[in-house]
């Protein structure tokens, strides 16, 4: 480790708490349905927009509605993704003459798209056309992003409203977040792509003879269009096969630094959003205080153990310790213009949220390194988090905190002036257990049968690895992968599709149905038996109760993968 | 219920037009007009013929040249589509090895090319980055002390003056973004077009 590192690493931490307070308030604004500065220019769009699809503005919804909006609206733009997909090869921008995706595949990309995954089992630039790439995966980047933020507005207006029926109105609050956050920085931050070497273009690929006299096809696209989204909108699915680490899709350390801070852009804010709706920022803080704390655990832990390298080198005359002219390490899966500190960041903060984009291969990772990874993921995700589903990931966890202090005082639990009963109670503890059911379960399953048996790469504990982060990532919607197993076979895309829909689906109604259900209750008002929500307190047994679940439910499983290799590496075991 | 089915059909289409067509097709206009260069692939010509992309790697084996980073990346097999072959650097198929560190695989890898690299310059340890994979398959860089590790090989190769050849490495180091952001990098490529010219000259 060094200290130009850890200067890296601060630098982006100071940049994301700059950031909240300002985009959170403009996004608070946005959702209250009031004038931003982008009005003139937006507001006649989004009427056009609530006319043609026959919305009406003044229109409230029950979360039952709501959740129904959600469930159509994702099964309308999955249908769509899965035609484009299959007809491709008639339609039009496809220069390379891709034809139709095959039918398992098709059906897994679009699940892994809509639920906002985008766990990619095909290798994009021998895959799919530009048309797909723009008209069916771009639009997913928007839409699944737009939604997951509507779901955590909808939430927060669960705590914030008092006797109320409604939480808000889905088609409303899904518009106005596509066209006046996600849409204006897409275009001014992928202009900025472009100026630092993103390629944005519609040609073939182009044939190159090299220096040595070799043929190079080099691919090329729309890329930096979808790169924004891609990272803003914590989806993370590569406009090429290896995400950002292709230099196309990241051709610097500045454009590296800016992905890294599209991914916390919304997820950190809406911390902001929060606190701003509840009518007290500390709540917001110290909900941000959680996360900041559990993010600077993992990249410090990456960070550790990537920055000591490869035990197994050292007998092999390899110089893996950094100096002024290399940063050393383990440089195995990474890129010389991101180095050990760049790339430990970059692991830290797409498994934090719900990105998944990589410009690492997380595969090849030190052990204990991709711990971190599978560990954040597990956790649900709630470390800033992905797009909305951090956020309302982390209240679940901040009821079931609130209901065990209640537990340990003997009063009945309150959260934000709201009464914390049975119900609200279960269905936290059925959008927690959803997760491991999900995640155990199909990874139980792949070790058991030849299909699931067959995918691994690598043989060994990290085997064993590939398929828990797999089904890990996908249960979590995140997207990235120890990508060396072989996961394109019938048996992985649909189980890993099942384990997707499972992931989001599963996990949103009972979050809409707490949110419902709070918004009927009335305010309490605080009392000296009321247990602070906005203190260091709170913060401590918050973080507690998130990684004592954690570990209880998970602790087995990853001690078989990430740790048992970490103990054979030490004692020089090879697979 | 059902009230709901109307807008969702009509939301996703209006959506695909506005964020799948009218954005990335906007984009790719701006894009050509303000940054025709970057936006079609920052390809770079020789004497009138494109050589390559100044982002994207290529692979070098030659003495002659520095080389970059081990790329794992592999096509089709012409003789049997159903396998594939190792190509280096194949910039329609990006992939990383994926090999875990308690790889078999990687180990034994690692020590032939170390002990290869060694026979070239036995006065220093190998740098790492010349002996494992990056993650695109196309990494364009490769550290200063890596290239700096291949100055007496190419210099006995080219029959210039070591002295020369380190001069010319450092003036293609690029430094840190601000002295803070990033990494010290060398572009194999410019590097290795930059010593074609001091042939020429």
């Amino acid at each position: 480790m060094t200290v130009n590192g850890w200067i890296q690493i601060a630098l982006f931490a100071v940049l994301i708490i700059a950031l909240t307070k300002p985009v959170g308030y403009y996004m608070t604004r946005v959702f209250a349905g009031e004038r931003t500065f982008l009005s003139p220019i937006l507001r006649p769009v989004e009427r056009v927009v609530y006319a043609i699809c026959g919305v009406d503005e003044s229109d409230e919804q029950h979360w039952v509605t709501y959740a129904i909006a959600m469930a159509f609206f994702s099964l309308a733009g999955f249908v769509v993704l899965y035609l484009i997909q299959r007809l491709q090869g008639v339609l039009p921008f496809n220069p390379q003459g891709q034809s139709a995706v095959e039918q398992s595949l098709a059906f897994n990309t679009s699940v892994s798209f809509v639920t906002n995954t985008n766990w990619q089992s095909y290798v994009p630039e021998t895959t799919m056309s530009y048309l797909t790439q723009m008209a069916g995966l771009t639009v997913h980047n928007f839409v699944s992003a737009a939604t997951g933020i509507a779901l955590a507005v909808a939430l927060i207006r669960g705590f914030s409203r008092r006797s109320a029926q409604s939480i808000g109105n889905f088609w409303i609050d899904l518009t106005r977040c596509t066209l006046y956050i996600l849409l204006p920085i897409s275009i001014v931050v992928g202009l900025f792509f472009v100026w630092q070497g993103m390629p944005q273009n519609l040609n073939a690929y182009t044939t190159v003879t090299t220096l040595e006299g070799a043929k190079q096809v080099i691919a090329q696209g729309p890329v930096a269009s979808q790169e924004v989204i891609k990272m803003m909108g914590t989806n993370g699915g590569g406009f090429f096969n290896t995400n950002s680490a292709h230099p196309f899709e990241n051709p610097n350390a500045l454009t590296n630094l800016v992905e890294m801070l599209l991914i916390f852009s919304l997820g950190a804010p809406l911390t902001n959003v929060f606190g701003r709706m509840v009518g007290n920022q500390r709540q917001g803080w110290a909900i941000f205080a959680v996360m900041g704390l559990l993010f600077l655990t993992g990249v410090t832990t990456v960070y550790h153990y990537e920055a000591g390298g490869n035990p197994a080198f050292a007998a092999l005359h390899v110089d893996q310790t950094a100096s002024a002219l290399q940063a050393g390490g383990n440089m195995e899966g990474k890129d010389v213009r991101f180095g050990i500190a760049n790339s430990s960041l970059f692991v830290t903060a797409t498994t934090d949220a719900s990105c998944g984009a990589v410009n690492t291969m997380h595969d090849s990772l030190m052990p204990l390194a991709g711990l971190v990874p599978i560990v954040n993921i597990m956790l649900g995700e709630i470390i800033f988090g992905g797009v909305g589903s951090g956020l309302y990931g982390m209240l679940i966890f901040a009821i079931l905190a609130v209901f065990i202090a209640g537990l340990m005082v003997g009063r009945t639990p309150e959260y934000l002036g709201k009464k914390i009963d049975a119900k609200e109670v279960k269905m936290a503890m059925l959008a927690i257990l959803i997760l491991p059911f999900s995640i155990l379960g199909f990874s139980a399953l792949a070790t058991v049968l030849p299909a699931g048996l067959a995918g691994p790469a690598n043989a060994g504990p990290h085997g064993f690895s590939e398929i828990l982060y797999a089904y890990t990532s996908a249960t979590g919607n995140n997207g990235s992968a120890f990508a060396g197993i072989s996961a394109n076979t019938p048996f992985f895309n649909s189980t890993l599709g099942l384990a997707m829909f499972i992931g989001r689906f599963l996990m949103i109604t009972p979050m809409l149905a707490i949110a419902g259900s709070l918004a009927a209750k009335k305010i309490v008002p605080a009392s000296a038996g009321t247990f602070p929500t906005d203190t260091g307190l709170f913060v401590g047994l918050l973080i507690g109760v998130i990684l004592i679940t954690g570990g209880l439910i998970y602790f087995p499983a990853v001690a078989l993968g990430p740790i048992v290799e970490h103990l054979a590496m030490n004692a020089g075991t090879l697979y | 219920m059902l009230k709901q089915i109307r807008p969702a059909i009509l939301m996703i289409v209006v959506m695909t037009v506005i964020t799948g067509l009218a954005y990335p097709l906007g984009m790719t206009g701006l894009a050509q007009v303000l940054f025709p260069h970057q936006a079609n692939g920052s390809l770079i010509e020789r004497d009138g013929k494109v050589i390559g992309s100044s982002l994207i790697g290529q692979n070098f084996t030659s003495d002659k040249y520095f080389y970059g980073r081990l790329s794992a990346t592999s096509e089709p097999d012409p003789k049997d589509p159903t396998k594939t072959i190792a190509v280096p650097y194949a910039a329609d198929n990006s992939t990383g090895s994926n090999l875990g560190p308690t790889s078999k695989a990687l180990i034994q890898r690692v020590q032939a090319d170390t002990a290869r690299l060694q026979k070239q310059n036995p006065s220093v340890p190998v740098p790492v980055d010349l002996v494992t994979t990056s993650a695109s398959g196309l990494d364009p860089d490769i550290t200063p002390a890596a290239a700096y590790f291949q100055v007496p090989r190419v210099a006995k190769a080219r029959d210039i003056p070591e002295a020369d050849l380190k001069a010319l490495v450092a003036a293609h180091i690029e430094g840190r973004l601000l002295g803070i952001i990033g990494e010290p990098h060398v572009n194999v490529l410019q590097l290795n077009l930059a010593l074609d010219a001091l042939k020429k000259s």
